[in-house]
């Protein structure tokens, strides 16, 4: 899990060209990691067992920890680090190093960050551990030892059946995150959380520089009602050249 | 020596995809700036006929691995075939749709590589032979410029940001097989659904009309579908209208749906918010229906008609039909 700014927060680029401002930034948990932590609490729930949620990120990652343990992890581990680096290989390779330690049968991640929308993490860490990894599903369905996983892609969705241990990336859908009570916020500051300094590999993607996409030309309204619906299909025909 | 440009041509049944196509275009291009050949992988079921078809999207050799297991994407099978690709061609740069087959498979082949991907990339370039890719991030709320210092450098290609064209008509690629041996796997890909009966997906369409808040309910999308289905083209959602419950998430458009490039981007009773302008800002031509004339969206659509959706769109679909001369 990572922290990642709220999406409906405004991204300012410094003067550098090459990094964004985070000062005012409001952090959330990344979206789709909600949805994962959601079905590791269900799964819990259904099954038995323990969610232990690994979070890599610098210093002041406390709040989303926080949430994430009061949304029902038993357990957090901390993997401190500043660099937020834009190769996800670098970030895969710190998180196996420290998941190979760990027993677990399901990994769940979330399908991409909100901030990077890299979308890479999930399945290099499972190939680094040499487990299956199901990516963007929508259903999990586990029972009698095995997986029965709902990957959304092009116009439907494909089944995938697979033991443990297992990981997955989840899509939104997937299921939809509780809130937390505030007995179990309070809760949640009993609960562990180791914290290690994690040292991330070098980075084999280099930011060159970062913009802002370029402004659209701005449009007309073409009037009022049904009135105007001749006029638009004719713009769109003689001026756009889209039909 | 500066290796090939190797594609991975990504089919969907027995043809191959439009992203497939747009990124062998684009390799071509790549390849030609290299001053090297183009490889095209080809991994399906039934694609034997059609491997000639990558020659005139610019590939001079296609690497084809046939079985019926292969018909749909299995990352454990689908990874074997192009690390043997890639041991064969010795590629500088290796690119994919960015489908979720492509952005699946490409972090997956970057481990075993020891290489990196530039995720969902809409322009690349070279520099000193080596690949610097612009990429969305934040939902596009920013364009990073970045450069894979590894080889070789792996990019997956946004759908409908490239295109594809017949670059070299008539040309025949020389076809080579690669024996695929089933490797064991605990992972069983067991079948495919369709989503209702829906063809395209919101990525690959070229006309997309969507429905937010303003639609009032689940009931009224019909008269968006009427409108799509006139156009050719597919439905599309809000996120108010998906967590809503009216629309499944695979219509959403937006930060944490789809985001989308078509040709025609029509938007019904949507209002324009943050979360749903980056999912759709970089399509080609946007058409905003809404009864407010402050929504944001007035701001950047092409063309606006302020009125009622219930009756705007209905009249539109009449007048694309005439103009379709399906009336």
């Amino acid at each position: 899990m990572r922290r990642v700014p709220d999406t409906a927060a405004r991204i300012r680029i410094l003067a550098d060209g090459k990094s964004i401002d985070t000062r005012d930034t409001e952090f959330v948990i990344n979206p789709y990691e909600e949805y994962a932590l959601e079905q590791a609490v269900q799964l819990k729930e259904k099954h038995g067992g323990e969610v232990t949620v690994v979070i890599l990120g610098p210093e002041k990652s406390t709040q989303v920890i926080m949430k994430a343990l009061a949304l029902g992890a038993d357990k957090a581990v901390h993997l401190k680090s500043d660099k937020n680096p834009e190769d996800p290989g670098s970030i895969a390779r710190a998180l196996a190093n420290e998941l190979e330690g760990l027993e677990f049968d399901v990994l769940l991640f979330g399908k991409k960050g909100v901030d990077d929308d890299n979308q890479q993490v999930g399945q290099m860490v499972a190939e680094l551990l040499g487990i299956p990894c199901v990516t963007q599903i929508v259903k999990l369905d586990v029972s009698g030892g095995k997986a029965v996983a709902h990957r959304e892609v092009e116009g439907g969705s494909i089944t995938v059946e697979t033991t443990f241990p297992a990981a997955f990336t989840a899509e939104k859908d997937l299921t939809v995150p509780r809130y937390a009570s505030l007995r179990e916020l309070v809760a949640a500051r009993k609960k562990p959380i180791v914290v290690k300094d994690v040292q991330l590999p070098m980075s084999s993607i280099e930011i060159v520089s970062i913009q802002n996409p370029p402004p659209r030309p701005p449009g007309k309204i073409v009037g009022k009602g049904v009135d105007a619906v001749p006029t638009l299909v004719k713009l769109l025909h003689e001026e756009a050249k889209v039909i | 020596m500066t290796g090939e440009v190797l594609v991975l041509a990504e089919s969907s049944g027995p043809a191959f995809r439009k992203a497939a196509l747009e990124a062998v275009t684009e390799g071509r291009r790549l390849a030609d700036l290299l001053n090297v050949s183009e490889c095209a992988l080809a991994i399906g079921s039934g694609l034997k006929d059609r491997a000639n078809e990558l020659g005139k999207y610019g590939a001079d050799k296609v690497i084809l691995a046939e079985d019926p297991s292969l018909a749909l994407f299995h990352p454990d099978y689908y990874r074997q075939i192009a690390l043997e690709a890639i041991k064969r061609v010795n590629p500088s740069v290796v690119l994919a749709a960015a489908t979720s087959a492509g952005k699946d498979l490409a972090p997956r082949l970057a481990i075993h590589l020891g290489t990196a991907v530039a995720s969902e990339c809409t322009h690349l370039e070279l520099e000193n032979g080596k690949l610097v890719a612009t990429r969305p991030a934040y939902a596009g709320k920013v364009l990073l410029r970045v450069r894979v210092n590894s080889s070789p450098s792996i990019a997956t290609l946004r759908p409908n940001v490239f295109t594809a064209k017949e670059v070299v008509p008539g040309k025949k690629p020389t076809i080579e097989q690669i024996q695929f041996n089933r490797p064991d796997s605990r992972m069983i890909v067991k079948e495919f659904v369709t989503q209702g009966a829906r063809k395209l997906d919101l990525t690959e369409a070229s006309v997309i009309v969507s429905g937010g808040r303003g639609m009032g309910g689940p009931q009224n999308y019909k008269i968006l579908e009427e409108l799509a289905e006139v156009m050719g083209g597919v439905v599309g959602a809000s996120r108010a209208s998906v967590d809503a419950g009216w629309r499944p998430h695979s219509d959403q458009v937006g930060q944490t749906g789809r985001t989308v490039s078509p040709t025609l981007y029509i938007a019904a009773g949507i209002s324009g918010a943050i979360q749903h302008r980056v999912g759709m800002i970089n399509s080609k031509v946007i058409v905003a229906i809404n009864r407010d004339p402050e929504a944001p969206i007035f701001g950047f659509a092409d063309y606006g008609i302020v009125g009622d959706v219930f009756e705007v769109v209905p009249a539109l679909t009449r007048e694309m039909k005439a103009f379709y001369g399906k009336a």
